[in-house]
């Protein structure tokens, strides 16, 4: 850092030539496009693997598409309940940010609690990392390597949203912080997007 | 500062989204081809996932530029896919399940 960014640590440097709101959300946004690779790379290998065998189980008769389907409605419910959150702090409602935030969060955690269920009926059948009762075993590999990737970005998108719940409820976000919220929006709103190609490609498909 | 643009009304993608879910689940009991349902359920995972980029996160109302960042990964996993294609030209093969089938079981 600079002397002259230590002595006016207010100033930003310059402004961001992509997002003219604020640095991070660049940075967000090219941690998005990274993370999206990862995803990309494991549905393609997905793709790759199950292309090339001969014994691998139709997704739809195996895994509840009931309750995948229900999953998937709560995770659109809570993408909508982020933009209301974000557009309740960027008109200074504070009350309706607090209530569309925790009702975000409810959404993620339910979700979570959905997928521990359908991951404890899975391994009560047998399905597991190296075992497949109803054919390849790289189907089981490829479904907990997959959706857990995906819950591991549920639970931390949880986790991101709960800190900014709390620092509202303690007083400290105002009309000011916006940004900040449209940054964490933008993440909670890739991990639905992500689930919605997770769906179709493992589920459906 | 935020950039000020027309908020979308995000209750009509809610229920474009929920429509189009519905759609796909319908899709899998229909009996079409195979190949023709796995094209339409592409297509409308695809449709979904740009409603949620343009609409949610707010894409439609950013630079170009950033557009292209966020659709680069896209076209990289498009390249992998072709990538992997020589890999898939190969003989199919048994994946190690752990249920044999009568015929193998009963073979020599």
């Amino acid at each position: 850092m600079s002397q002259e960014a230590v002595l006016h640590p207010e100033i930003e440097p310059a402004e961001s030539p992509l997002t003219p709101e604020s640095w991070g959300k660049l940075g967000m946004w090219i941690f998005l496009a990274a993370d999206a690779m990862s995803f990309g790379a494991l549905l393609a290998g997905y793709g790759a693997l199950r292309y090339g065998s001969t014994d691998w189980p139709h997704p739809s008769s195996v895994l509840g598409v009931g309750l995948t389907a229900f999953m998937t409605f709560l995770l659109i419910c809570s993408s909508v309940t982020m933009v209301l959150a974000l557009a309740g702090i960027q008109r200074g409602d504070m009350t309706g940010l607090r209530k569309f935030l925790a009702l975000t969060i409810l959404g993620g955690v339910s979700f979570l609690g959905m997928q521990a269920f359908e991951w404890t009926h899975l391994i009560r059948e047998g399905l597991g990392l190296t075992s497949n009762p109803w054919g390849a075993s790289l189907f089981g590999t490829t479904f907990f390597i997959i959706t857990g990737f995906h819950g591991a970005h549920v639970t931390g998108g949880v986790i991101y949203l709960s800190c900014y719940l709390i620092r509202s409820l303690l007083g400290g976000l105002t009309q000011r912080h916006a940004n900040e919220i449209e940054i964490a929006a933008l993440y909670w709103h890739f991990v639905d997007l992500v689930w919605i190609l997770v769906f179709t490609f493992v589920y459906l498909l | 500062m935020a950039q000020v643009h027309k908020q979308p009304n995000y209750i009509a993608i809610f229920w474009w989204l929920l429509a189009l879910t519905i759609l796909e689940i319908g899709v899998i009991f229909t009996p079409l081809a195979r190949v023709l349902i796995a094209i339409l359920l592409v297509g409308l995972a695809l449709s979904k996932a740009s409603l949620v980029a343009m609409y949610l996160m707010h894409l439609k109302f950013e630079l170009r530029t950033l557009g292209l960042i966020a659709i680069t990964p896209l076209l990289l996993c498009v390249l992998l896919v072709f990538a992997l294609l020589p890999d898939l030209s190969g003989t199919p093969h048994h994946t190690g399940g752990t249920s044999a089938s009568p015929a193998e079981s009963s073979s020599p």
